[in-house]
């Protein structure tokens, strides 16, 4: 799985890399943020989303975003991939603001980026090699022993090599999802997104996941951003998480200091506790009154 | 439809694309198509000769059958049928991927989906409708054939001749087939407009696939009507 290990290096060359990646992960991250999050309001129709979130993510940086069901997670994906588009406010990312641009402008910027869906979204037609060419078909005129090359790179990076010829049906949703970040990796982006990429993994396949998303990210010198329930796992390999709640970012901060956080919302989070901020019960009159006892009942 | 025309241009410089579609959407049809096509055929050979038998003009049975055929049945049922069997593939096909986030993870790989995904199905179904509707008539004729000529033993000279001479190339033949052209984009676009449009959920895909084969059939029969009043007005 590791390469290093692979190929017979010793674990002293091993520790040499991992320091060279440091190296490089952190003069990426003194350079200017990313992708910028300005005062962003959006709705649904009439229901809001966000209500003002500002946020600013570095270059090389693994980023969580967590926050309850329907908190807005995943809008922010989709407005920085220009899917939807900001009411108030502006996204940026690599100083471009997104829905200012254009629609060539916009596939130009998206040919940088990657995402991984919440259960792969692989192409059910196409085999696994042929999903995972799918970009280098479209965007090069790569000839096709070249891409046959990078294809397995790519599989072999997230140890599915040998699963080259199996269609999307016949792969475990852990399979599936490690297709998938192949796909999303193909043309080696500067950005990837991860939509819940831990939903409905086995114990090992989350490992195995989490831990490919921080060797990619380290190796490819990627930014990536995670929405993600899973705090166990993302405090693991994370650099920094944001929290959305209400429409804001209602806090933030490295994996140390959200774990000994002392904020209402984000303790209740990372404890799992039942009641708190987010109350356990959902808004509802007065029990005694539904229950027809006490002041006010007729019986 | 305009922003498929208009994107459809990389389809063609790739057909590879579109001869896939053709072979989905056409080839994968013939089955239905054959088979329906050689009982429509016996039943109008049956029905044909009992009625002009009692006229004495049971000859004429073959020109009865094939009009029928080339003029209406033909472009009409083979499009009915295509529209049932390619035209909710197509349809439960881009709802699917749409509900599966394929779609999305398309645009957000910088792939436009009615480019790469509409535009295909809708030229691969164009080209296979009239090719099938073609193959219905000719089913059809020889369906006719095999019940009057071969089982009740009407002349088979008499059969032949009196069709070729009762139906005319560019009248008859040519105008089923600009019929058969017309169906066979409106079916392909009520089919691809349902996918693409349908809400991505199991029961928003099921009642798109409901509204291409209803709505694909009013309009099949719809277009039949106006169709058929300005090709054939009493001239012969």
């Amino acid at each position: 799985m590791w390469p290093a290990l692979e190929s017979g290096h010793n674990l002293g060359d091993v520790t040499h890399v991992t320091e060279i990646l440091e190296v490089k992960r952190q003069k990426l991250m003194v350079t200017s943020p990313l992708i910028e999050f300005r005062n962003v309001n959006f709705a649904y129709g009439t229901r809001p989303i966000l209500k003002g979130a500002d946020m600013s993510i570095s270059r090389g940086q693994v980023v969580a975003i967590m926050g309850g069901s329907g908190s807005g997670k995943t809008t922010l994906l989709r407005l920085i991939g220009g899917e939807v588009r900001p009411s108030i406010g502006s996204v940026s990312v690599a100083g471009q603001v997104v829905h200012e641009l254009g629609r060539n402008e916009l596939f130009k910027l998206r040919r940088k980026m990657g995402m991984l869906f919440q259960f792969g979204a692989l192409f059910t037609d196409l085999s696994v090699f042929d999903n995972v060419a799918f970009q280098m078909r479209e965007h090069t005129n790569l000839p096709e022993s070249m891409i046959r090359d990078l294809v397995l790179m790519k599989l072999h990076a997230v140890g599915l090599r040998g699963a080259q010829h199996l269609m999307p049906a016949q792969l475990s949703g852990g399979m599936a999802r490690r297709v998938a970040l192949a796909r999303s990796i193909a043309l080696d982006p500067m950005l990837m997104m991860f939509d819940e990429p831990f939903t409905g993994l086995d114990p090992i396949s989350l490992g195995v996941i989490g831990g490919l998303i921080r060797r990619l990210t380290d190796t490819l010198g990627m930014t990536s951003i995670m929405v993600t329930h899973d705090i166990q796992e993302s405090l693991r390999i994370v650099d920094y998480v944001y929290f959305l709640a209400d429409g804001v970012i209602a806090a933030h901060g490295t994996p140390d200091e959200v774990r000994e956080s002392k904020v209402p919302f984000v303790h209740q989070f990372v404890h799992g506790e039942i009641d708190g901020p987010v109350p356990f019960h959902y808004q509802a009159q007065p029990y005694s009154q539904d229950l027809g006892v006490g002041a006010g009942s007729d019986v | 439809m305009l922003l498929v025309l208009l994107k459809s241009v990389p389809g063609f410089l790739r057909f590879r694309l579109i001869t896939r579609e053709i072979y989905y959407a056409g080839v994968m049809s013939l089955i239905i198509i054959l088979v329906s096509g050689l009982f429509v055929g016996m039943v109008l050979g049956l029905q044909g000769y009992e009625t002009l038998q009692k006229f004495g003009s049971e000859s004429a049975v073959g020109t009865l059958v094939a009009l029928s055929l080339v003029r209406e049945l033909g472009p009409v049922i083979a499009a009915l049928l295509f529209a049932s069997r390619a035209g909710s593939a197509m349809t439960a096909e881009i709802g699917l991927m749409k509900a599966t986030e394929q779609l999305a993870a398309m645009g957000m790989m910088a792939v436009d989906p009615i480019a790469r995904i509409v535009a295909p199905r809708f030229w691969g179904g164009v080209f296979s409708m009239p090719l099938l509707a073609a193959m219905f008539s000719v089913m059809g004729v020889f369906g006719g054939y095999l019940v009057t000529v071969i089982f009740i033993g009407v002349d088979e000279g008499s059969f032949w001749s009196q069709m070729q001479s009762s139906v005319d190339f560019r009248y008859d033949i040519v105008n089923g087939v600009i019929k058969s052209c017309f169906f066979g984009v409106v079916v392909t676009a009520i089919a691809v407009f349902e996918g693409f449009d349908a809400p991505p959920t199991a029961e928003g895909v099921s009642g798109a696939t409901t509204r291409t084969v209803v709505t694909s059939a009013l309009a099949i029969l719809g277009l039949d009507f106006v169709l058929t009043a300005f090709m054939f007005r009493g001239v012969s």
